[in-house]
């Protein structure tokens, strides 16, 4: 007996050893792997990023080159691709060439950085300010609360892109001023949804065991609370990408966000407008390029939220 | 009941006094000068102060909020410097087209988003509901400036002299004028009258008016392409919400009851499933009310409808003070009275927010 006793300890631990811990983490990165639509908008998000890296030595133009008196080209030129039968005396120009007489194509992959720098800054920002405000008023309560929150109901009562186009007619056109507004009005959303977590976690024991060892307020927010309060921010932060890179298309499209030259998505699209009906693909592909952008954030959001909700991780699927 | 409808009201008075405050600010804080802004860089300073004297823009601060809100509470909006009149006689020619455009895409959404969703749920899991759920992500994902303008080159050229061509600009074809209804009807007492007005300039109400259906024919054409921009996103919104709400009611049991007691297959969905399924829907399209208002913004400049949308932009743009934060006053206004009525139909659609 004394003598087997040792085998089968080791037994057990190896046995242990082999199965690695399940938590929340894992078994949300296994059911978005089986998630179809999910895979599909990280695959798409993953092309961009590798596209917004590599737009340099993919671009077979400048995007800020004016190709007038470079090449024998036209303003506003269709798309000619030689393997399609556009003839090899001519340059190829995959989506053609702007109304400045600029490589469409290039201008579309350095536009790539933009919007995802335009999606995680203004999130970034929104998520910053709106955790903050959010954490303080569940947690507090009382007065703060209230002012806190009736802000975030003012915030709420326009239309979130009017209140943008509002802002930035104040802080003046431009990119910089566009981020900021959209990330003001996004605010509420992250104050609103941290309120609640924070409101639902505050009672809990493990809350109440680190206030009875004397952890201070801001130590108990910000390190016991809001770690465990994270997954409905992760996915109203990657759903709100989606909202902030279309809000930001919008703007720049009126004129208000990122100005020409700047090869942004809106802007371009703003650009030629008027010449829908005589060139098409200038309004065609940046309109494409916002909405594959935004889709795969939209797509990797709704996934997130099926895969992080503990009511279905407890059914198993 | 009444005592949920005025807690509901006073609750939202505070909101409008915030949505006061913030236009106010937003209109105060624009740097630079107004007058040189509206007059021109060249202006003296003779007539720059006697211009902010008369807009009482040399008062103190609070003094302008208090003036500010006791006028807005009598219902004057203030004028347009540009434009050199009442900004409610601009809301009266302009809001009309965005009020239609608005109620035209809603009715779009609403009528093709939820049985979209329904169908959706029916079929779980089908080829159909894969394909329809895959729409309605991408038009959720679409930007409403080039879905405009995308349908504007479809329907204006590609299908040119085919019966699917539609009008991209405009809210009546040329050398339609339609006459106000209270003219028609021999109420000429009545023009000049801000309200009657207001109804004749809703083209699609109007030519219902004064019986001409081929004017309502031809501006219910106009108010395709803008109505299907604008109602889109939302009207993905609407199935997907239709869908996943629908699938909740589907799996109760009262649903199973119906059915085993013989009851047929349709008549358990529309019947008593979708009366249940309502509820969210309801939330959900109040919440979609910002995107209608916002869409109707970006199409109305793609659309050539001279809208509140479009009169906004160029006030903005030419820092005409008075109509940007009057509209935008009016505008979150609306909104919240909107939302309010969202919130009071609850009561017609879930008995228990009576009880409480």
């Amino acid at each position: 007996m004394s003598e087997n006793t040792p085998q089968i300890t080791q037994l057990d631990a190896e046995g242990l050893r082999s199965q690695k811990p399940v938590t929340l983490w894992r078994t949300a990165w296994r059911r978005l792997f089986k998630r179809k639509s999910a895979m599909l908008g990280l695959i798409i998000l993953g092309v961009l990023v590798l596209i917004a890296v590599f737009a340099n030595v993919l671009s077979p133009y400048d995007p800020y080159q004016v190709l007038i008196g470079i090449e024998d080209v036209k303003m506003r030129q269709a798309p000619c691709i030689h393997l399609l039968g556009c003839p090899e005396d001519q340059p190829q120009h995959i989506l053609g060439l702007d109304g400045n007489v600029r490589d469409e194509f290039s201008r579309l992959l350095f536009g790539s950085r933009l919007s995802l720098m335009i999606g995680f800054t203004t999130v970034g920002f929104a998520i910053v300010i709106g955790v903050f405000l959010g954490a303080l008023s569940g947690y507090l309560g009382g007065w703060v609360d209230t002012i806190i929150m009736r802000l975030m109901d003012v915030l709420l009562a326009f239309p979130s892109l009017l209140l943008a186009i509002a802002i930035v007619s104040i802080l003046g056109p431009g990119l910089q001023n566009a981020l900021l507004a959209i990330g003001i009005v996004s605010i509420p959303a992250y104050a609103r949804v941290t309120r609640a977590a924070v409101l639902s976690t505050k009672q809990m024991e493990f809350v109440e065991a680190s206030r009875s060892l004397g952890g201070g307020m801001f130590y108990i927010l910000f390190g016991r609370i809001l770690p465990n309060s994270l997954t409905p921010l992760i996915v109203q932060g990657t759903l709100g990408i989606a909202t902030a890179i279309l809000d930001a298309a919008a703007l720049s499209f009126l004129g208000l966000g990122a100005q020409p030259p700047t090869p942004e998505w809106g802007t371009m699209l703003g650009a030629e407008r008027n010449q829908v009906f005589t060139a098409p693909h200038l309004v065609f592909f940046p309109g494409l390029a916002i909405m594959l952008t935004v889709l795969a954030f939209n797509l990797l959001g709704d996934g997130l939220r099926d895969a992080l909700d503990p009511r279905l991780a407890q059914r198993g699927e | 009941m009444f005592t949920y409808i005025l807690r509901r009201i006073l609750s939202s008075l505070p909101v409008l006094f915030g949505i006061l405050f913030v236009t106010f600010a937003l209109g105060r804080l624009i740097p630079g000068d107004p007058c040189r802004a509206i007059l021109g860089e060249k202006a003296t300073d003779v007539v720059c102060d006697e211009f902010i004297h008369r807009h009482g823009l040399d008062k103190p601060i609070p003094t302008q909020f208090a003036i500010y809100v006791f006028e807005i509470a009598q219902g004057d909006l203030g004028s347009s410097i540009r434009y050199s009149k009442p900004v409610t006689e601009l809301l009266v020619e302009r809001l009309p087209t965005t009020l239609e455009l608005t109620i035209c895409a809603m009715a779009f959404s609403i009528l093709v988003g939820i049985p979209m969703g329904i169908i959706s749920a029916v079929r779980h899991n089908s080829a159909l509901d894969v394909i329809t759920m895959l729409l309605a992500n991408t038009g959720v994902s679409m930007p409403v400036f080039w879905l405009g303008l995308m349908l504007a080159y479809l329907f204006a050229l590609v299908l040119k002299d085919t019966p699917l061509q539609l009008p991209p600009s405009g809210r009546l074809s040329p050398g339609l004028m339609p006459m106000p209804f209270y003219e028609a009807w021999g109420l000429t007492s009545l023009s000049g009258n801000g309200v009657m007005e207001f109804i004749s300039r809703l083209n699609l109400l109007n030519s219902l008016l004064i019986g001409r259906l081929d004017i309502f024919w031809d501006a219910l054409r106009h108010m395709i392409l803008p109505a299907v921009a604008v109602g889109t996103i939302p009207l993905a919104l609407i199935a997907r919400m239709a869908r996943s709400s629908m699938l909740d009611v589907l799996g109760q049991d009262y649903v199973r009851t119906a059915r085993a007691k013989g009851l047929p297959r349709s008549r358990v969905v529309l019947k008593h499933a979708l009366r249940n399924a309502l509820l969210p829907l309801v939330t959900i399209i109040g919440l979609s009310l910002g995107s209608f208002l916002g869409g109707a913004v970006l199409t109305e400049t793609i659309f050539g409808l001279s809208g509140v949308g479009r009169i906004m932009y160029d006030a903005i743009t030419a820092r005409d003070y008075g109509v940007v934060q009057s509209f935008t006053v009016v505008i979150a206004v609306f909104f919240v009275v909107l939302n309010l009525i969202v919130d009071v139909s609850y009561i017609y659609l879930d008995p228990r927010v009576r009880l409480e």
